[in-house]
């Protein structure tokens, strides 16, 4: 069966039809030609398919698109704007905390969330918080670096 | 996934109603579990129930009897709540281990204990309290709702709405985590009450259980040093590729330890 869903994707209302047994990521994959939001594991491990509902960080391969309706979708191709990266984008171009990308967009995703909650994490505090989100290249010590970076910067911001 | 139809539910009696109606239907709460089942086809329903839209299953009361939790309350939910974390802080810390911080924002009590998990963390902490699960048909002790492997006393048509945890004097939660997957090789909840102590384990085992020798040791003298001397058989424990049985054998009496010097401390 088909399931009618309307929701906020990326600060737009957008509706979609959506097969019951069809999952956010695809939704927003295919569907919405939003391919930023990637699909690692597909069993909720990895972390790479991370977008925010309502505000909150979830794994998008473990959520049905049918569960989306009236929430607010936020993935990563909504968080730079007016052409400027955000400080998260930022930290991680400047402290090389990606090698083959392909977890980034996650890392990204639930950094943000982390930093929502906990502006100003200890080193072990962000270690802790991504531990759903594996990555395979860089061994972590630069993104850890790098959203501790982006923590000062948006401390300075005062945002 | 194989197809299956999808039903929002508006009410507990609205999702109950479904769900006696249809042979084949389950419920969908966090769907931390049950939808990584779905994927595997561990479960075929024909239908899924969202109980995700039905606010009187969600959130925190305290009374004189206890922590009331509703059922579809997520992780975070709980971990946060601070009144809750006041109160009976082991509830708070079993919460906030479980998992990773995406499942905590997804996952929920009613879901972990509806679906016992032998090595889930929300068992342990039900067991230990002496819970009780509250349905849309009755209550249940914890002592008689987890019954075996993924196996619990809810019958058909029956739906968990909301865990009252009665307060303990005090009470600790050690676990040894998967480190890939941060379920409990082996998890203990110990918890004294006026009326004795509890001490429940999770992972050692093919369903949550209660070790009465370290109840009646605790009982004595409510002491990690109460627990010398005694030994756990690693008969019938879990025994595979992430830990033998010997193994989990010895970590009971090692998160047993540590969960009576998280009590006291």
């Amino acid at each position: 069966m088909d399931v009618q869903v309307s929701f906020t994707l990326n600060g737009k209302m957008v509706s979609a039809a959506a097969g019951s047994a069809t999952l956010l990521v695809d939704l927003l994959r295919n569907r919405f030609g939003l391919t930023g939001t990637h699909v690692g594991c597909d069993t909720s491990q990895c972390g790479a398919c991370v977008v925010h509902v309502d505000g909150a960080s979830v794994k998008s391969c473990t959520m049905l698109a049918a569960q989306i309706d009236g929430c607010a979708v936020d993935t990563i191709e909504g968080l730079s704007g007016n052409g400027e990266l955000h400080p998260l984008q930022q930290a991680f171009h400047e402290h090389h905390a990606l090698q083959c990308g392909f977890c980034t967009p996650g890392m990204i995703m639930s950094a943000a969330d982390l930093l929502k909650r906990n502006p100003r994490p200890s080193e072990l505090e962000v270690r802790d918080w991504l531990e759903g989100n594996m990555c395979r290249c860089t061994g972590y010590h630069n993104i850890v670096k790098a959203v501790r970076a982006a923590a000062g910067v948006m401390g300075e911001e005062g945002s | 996934m194989r197809e299956f139809d999808y039903y929002r539910a508006g009410s507990v009696r609205d999702a109950a109603k479904r769900l006696a109606a249809s042979g084949n239907a389950m419920l969908l709460a966090g769907g931390m579990t049950l939808l990584p089942a779905l994927k595997m086809r561990l479960n075929e329903p024909s239908e899924l129930i969202d109980l995700g839209g039905i606010d009187e299953l969600k959130g925190v009361k305290l009374s004189r009897k206890g922590a009331h939790i509703g059922a579809t309350t997520t992780h975070v939910e709980v971990a946060g709540n601070v009144e809750l974390r006041a109160a009976i802080p082991v509830i708070s810390q079993a919460a906030e281990s479980i998992g990773d911080p995406q499942v905590r924002n997804r996952g929920t009590l009613g879901g972990s204990v509806a679906n016992n998990d032998p090595a889930a963390d929300y068992p342990a902490v039900a067991l230990g309290l002496g819970a009780t699960i509250i349905t849309n048909k009755r209550k249940i002790s914890a002592d008689s709702f987890f019954v075996g492997l993924f196996e619990t006393a809810l019958g058909t048509g029956e739906m968990v709405t909301e865990v009252l945890f009665p307060l303990p004097q005090r009470a600790g939660y050690a676990k040894f985590p998967n480190p890939a997957t941060r379920y409990a090789l082996v998890g203990v909840c110990v918890a004294q009450f006026k009326s004795g102590v509890r001490v429940a384990v999770t992972g050692a085992g093919p369903s949550v259980y209660r070790l009465e020798d370290f109840e009646e040791a605790l009982e004595g003298d409510f002491s990690s040093d109460a627990l010398d001397g005694l030994s756990v058989s690693a008969a019938n424990l879990n025994d595979d590729m992430h830990a033998s049985a010997e193994y989990r054998a010895h970590l009971v009496g090692v998160m047993a330890r540590r969960a009576v010097a998280m009590a006291l401390d």
